[in-house]
């Protein structure tokens, strides 16, 4: 066993088992802690298949943005909603179970029916993938670039819109 | 070299853990962390894909523009989930039974 497959095995573990604390935590300040290091440990995946600049996107955004969000949203829901115990599951558990146990299946009997060995031969990208990035977002995709800025730029206003409002009583 | 296929098995088990998260429970922050988790798991796949066929980076260009989405995703979720609390006091998601609130 190579130092490579120890690591893909550490971050792919991290990633896996946190995604599951997400699950089964009755705390939801746990849950998002949890959810933090499985998104870490896909940062770590993203570096294994020699996507660096993508995996540093990963930490920035997720890991800074995207939990921090979650936590801050807990914060003010747990200060304004009535409910302090703790969340437990749902009453469609078992539906909710029977139907991840059916997707699981399916996607498991697809992934083993693939050739196990394919796609190893192929060399990754040994130096940075910067220059690329940067080049076919001028270029190639340089009309989805656009429109992703728009479109940030609208869910931006339409956040605050949404959530800035105070309900008013007549 | 790690085969393709150890990252299809870590994606198909992010995937189906934020299927049953997003199924299974009630609180609506915690619904919106499962979203995300199967976003990753989609990502995890374009890009493991990207490196094992050419490494031409369109993959790695789609996750991308994945990753903006699913910020924005939680951005707006996350406000429309703060005025829902503000309109009925609670965060569980089978309280939310009203739409003219």
């Amino acid at each position: 066993m190579s130092v490579i497959e120890i690591i893909f095995y550490i971050f792919g573990g991290l990633t896996v088992l946190s995604a599951l604390g997400v699950l089964f935590s009755s705390n939801i300040l746990y849950s998002a802690i949890s959810l933090l290091a499985s998104l870490l440990g896909v940062a770590g995946l993203f570096v294994l298949s020699s996507a660096d600049f993508l995996a540093v996107t990963q930490i920035l955004i997720y890991v800074g943005g995207v939990t921090v969000l979650m936590i801050f949203g807990i914060m003010v829901t747990k200060r304004v909603s009535k409910d302090n115990e703790p969340i437990s599951f749902a009453h469609n558990k078992g539906a909710g179970l029977v139907l991840g146990a059916i997707v699981l299946g399916v996607l498991s009997y697809f992934a083993f029916t693939l050739n196990p060995m394919l796609g190893t031969a192929i060399k990754g990208q040994e130096s940075t993938t910067l220059p690329i990035i940067g080049e076919k977002l001028m270029t190639d995709y340089l009309f989805p670039f656009e429109i992703a800025a728009v479109f940030l730029l609208i869910v931006l206003i339409g956040a605050i819109f949404i959530a800035g409002k105070k309900i008013t009583e007549k | 070299m790690i085969p393709v296929i150890y990252f299809l098995y870590i994606s198909i088990a992010l995937f189906v853990i934020g299927l049953v998260t997003v199924l299974v429970r009630k609180n609506a922050i915690v619904i919106l962390m499962g979203v995300e988790l199967m976003l990753n798991a989609t990502n995890i796949n374009l890009v493991a894909f990207d490196k094992y066929y050419g490494s031409k980076m369109d993959g790695q260009m789609f996750s991308l523009f994945v990753i903006v989405v699913a910020a924005a995703e939680a951005t707006v979720a996350l406000a429309i989930i703060i005025k829902a609390v503000r309109a009925f006091g609670t965060t569980n998601v089978d309280e939310f039974d009203k739409l003219k609130g």
